[in-house]
């Protein structure tokens, strides 16, 4: 076993995420349900772990707990690595260990968003909120995680509601769904066209069908292909040789075809708009060489996004959130001290007690 | 202390609360925060009572609705357009449109106050006693009220269509609501302007036929002008021929017009001018 880590006692967290630890070793830690159970048994043994919790998601495998012993947290990683079978030496060189303070602080910053992969995504409350959930079920909870884990996440909803840190879509197909709410407001009674079947259009396609978009219809140059596709998303396929007749039904069309010419023409989409009244046409355009051609930018009511332009906003949204972390960090390190001061007695039976606190293996930020 | 103020006294703090509340808007934006928050809503509503009771005051004054002269015709038009916001914004995705409305009826009331002359005589016994008549004035003034709202939301569909068109959705522009969201309620108000304008003309041309000498031409022709110019423009998007920039374009420049016509209208009152009303 590995010398992991000194004298652990206390409050600790160790784990390895998307900060230090490839993708490809990601998929090997990633703990699928049957191991977890075993695992959790084999958790439950150790002497000296009073209390613990693992989040385990696609992006971070983490280990939180609370021990009496200084090598509980170095069983427990011995544990992982046999059931994983994966070599602890090797382990040692993606782990972020921290403890105490620090732990409680990283937690925070978890999940409220801001150690996440794409900065400020909500997802990862529901997650944390989802360990905690089945750590309190397997009861291997107690006082210290219970209080850290509540307080983590009024913390994390705080940071959301009084910062910009989930301002802004990131992701390519997230910004077009956004750009469309912009337009139409809701999305219910919006219908869309997937012209081609790319795989960022599917995204982009699904990321409206899990919006509400009303209707979503696939033409694709292969019809076989447009019907696979279509019968995936629960949509109708459309022949692709009647797309610029069918123009006018649409209020979203996504192309992403991989045409060497444009496939919607201005002329085509000027005799649509004859047949729209005031409701306007929403085009994404995720195609290179593009689909659309680009005087159609030009047109009233109609709005023409390419792939650079959706870039360009994910980016800048991006670079806000970035700029928010300072502010969240502010908001954090006050909460996490606070909370240190009201469970330190109960993490190391009394202020006497204290561990000396663990150095991180390597710089998590 | 305040049962001591004037009309006008009410009708200063009125605008000087507008104006904060626009400033405060226009401060929390250039911060990238919103533009109506909490404080910002108070003002207006604080704003809208002290206007409220300036009005009252005046009204009681003059015994009747205050729409004597051109000072009170903005003040009433201000109002009316700030009742409306009232209503609509609690329905509405309305964080810029509350930005908007404080800075039209700061303009209006300051303008308003700004120029003595529009308050030094008003005209007396326009309504003859008659509170059809007064209540004619009343309806079509809050008509102006409602296409000044609808000038507003016309603005922010502008402002909407610039952002989709220049591909800038982020800071301020995303305060904006959508583009479908605006062009109905701009619909919706330009509905109910006309109805209320067709209503306060329907009233005044019964008193009218009975004693057509009673009213000016030129005020005839520009409150009819105005009202044909919007029935128009509403026959125009029903049948899907105004699309829905130029549906704004139309909206804000006749509400320019609209205002410009008060003018008229005051200016052509029959009866002799006589001194304002009371100032405590």
């Amino acid at each position: 076993m590995s010398h992991f880590p000194p004298d652990a006692t206390g409050l600790f967290v160790f784990g390895a995420t998307h900060r230090t630890t490839p993708i490809e070793v990601r998929e090997k830690l990633s703990l699928p349900a049957p191991t977890a159970e075993h695992l959790h048994a084999d958790l439950a043994r150790i002497a000296g772990l009073r209390e613990y919790a693992v989040l385990n998601t696609c992006n971070r495998i983490e280990f939180y707990g609370v021990a009496d012993t200084p090598d509980a947290a170095a069983k427990v990683q011995a544990a992982f690595c046999q059931r994983q079978q994966f070599a602890e030496e090797e382990f040692a060189k993606y782990r972020t260990s921290l403890n105490g303070p620090a732990a409680v602080q990283h937690l925070f910053e978890v999940a409220a968003g801001i150690d996440s992969q794409l900065v400020g995504e909500t997802e990862i409350l529901g997650q944390v909120k989802g360990a905690y959930a089945a750590a309190q079920a397997r009861r291997s909870t107690g006082p210290v995680l219970n209080r850290v884990f509540q307080k983590t996440f009024q913390a994390a909803k705080h940071v959301r509601s009084s910062t910009a840190i989930t301002e802004g879509q990131v992701s390519i197909a997230n910004v077009a769904v956004e750009l469309a709410y912009n337009i139409f407001g809701r999305l219910e009674a919006t219908r869309v066209l997937l012209l081609g079947a790319g795989d960022i259009g599917e995204k982009t396609a699904k990321a409206f069908r899990s919006r509400g978009a009303g209707s979503l219809t696939v033409s694709s140059r292969s019809m076989e292909r447009a019907m696979a596709l279509a019968s995936e998303l629960d949509a109708q396929a459309l022949p692709f040789e009647h797309r610029a007749e069918h123009l006018a039904q649409f209020d979203v069309v996504v192309c992403s075809t991989s045409a060497p010419e444009a496939v919607v023409l201005a002329a085509d989409v000027r005799t649509a708009m004859r047949g729209r009244a005031s409701r306007p046409l929403f085009l994404i355009d995720l195609a290179l060489p593009r689909d659309v051609e680009a005087e159609v930018s030009k047109l009233e009511n109609v709005y023409l996004y390419n792939l650079d332009d959706l870039a360009k906003i994910a980016e800048e949204n991006r670079a806000a959130r970035e700029a928010e972390i300072a502010k969240c960090r502010q908001i954090i390190n006050e909460r996490a001290s606070a909370l240190w001061k009201q469970v330190e007695s109960q993490v190391t039976g009394g202020p006497n007690r204290t561990a000396p606190p663990i150095q991180p293996d390597q710089e998590a930020r | 202390m305040f049962a001591n103020f004037a009309d006008r006294t009410w009708l200063w703090l009125a605008a000087e609360f507008y104006l904060v509340g626009f400033l405060l808007g226009t401060w929390s934006l250039l911060r990238g925060g919103k533009p109506l928050n909490v404080a910002t809503y108070f003002l207006i509503v604080a704003g809208y009572v002290m206007q409220l009771t300036g009005l009252y005051l005046r009204g009681l004054a003059v015994g009747g609705c205050p729409l004597g002269n051109t000072f009170e015709l903005f003040q009433f038009t201000a109002w009316s357009a700030i009742s409306l916001y009232l209503v609509v914004g609690v329905t509405f995705r309305t964080s810029l449109l509350g930005y908007f409305t404080s800075c039209l009826a700061a303009v209006l009331t300051l303008v308003s106050l700004a120029i003595p002359a529009w308050d030094s005589t008003r005209s007396s016994g326009i309504f003859g006693n008659n509170p059809w008549i007064e209540f004619h004035a009343a309806l079509a003034l809050f008509s102006y009220g409602v296409f000044g709202l609808l000038a507003l939301t016309a603005l922010m569909l502008q402002l909407r269509n610039y952002s989709l068109k220049n591909k800038r959705i982020g800071g301020w522009f995303s305060f904006l609501p959508s583009l479908f969201d605006l062009d109905q309620i701009s619909g919706r108000l330009l509905v109910f302007g006309v109805v209320l304008l067709t209503a306060a003309l329907t009233v005044g041309s019964v008193h009218w036929v009975q004693n057509t000498a009673t009213v000016h031409w030129p005020k005839l022709l520009t409150t009819v002008s105005v009202w044909a110019c919007y029935a128009i423009a509403l026959v125009l998007r029903i049948r899907g021929q105004l699309g829905a920039r130029r549906f704004a374009w139309t909206a804000i420049i006749l509400f320019t017009l609209a205002l410009l016509t008060l003018g008229v209208v005051d200016a052509n009152r029959r009866n002799p001018a006589t001194p304002a009303a009371s100032r405590k």
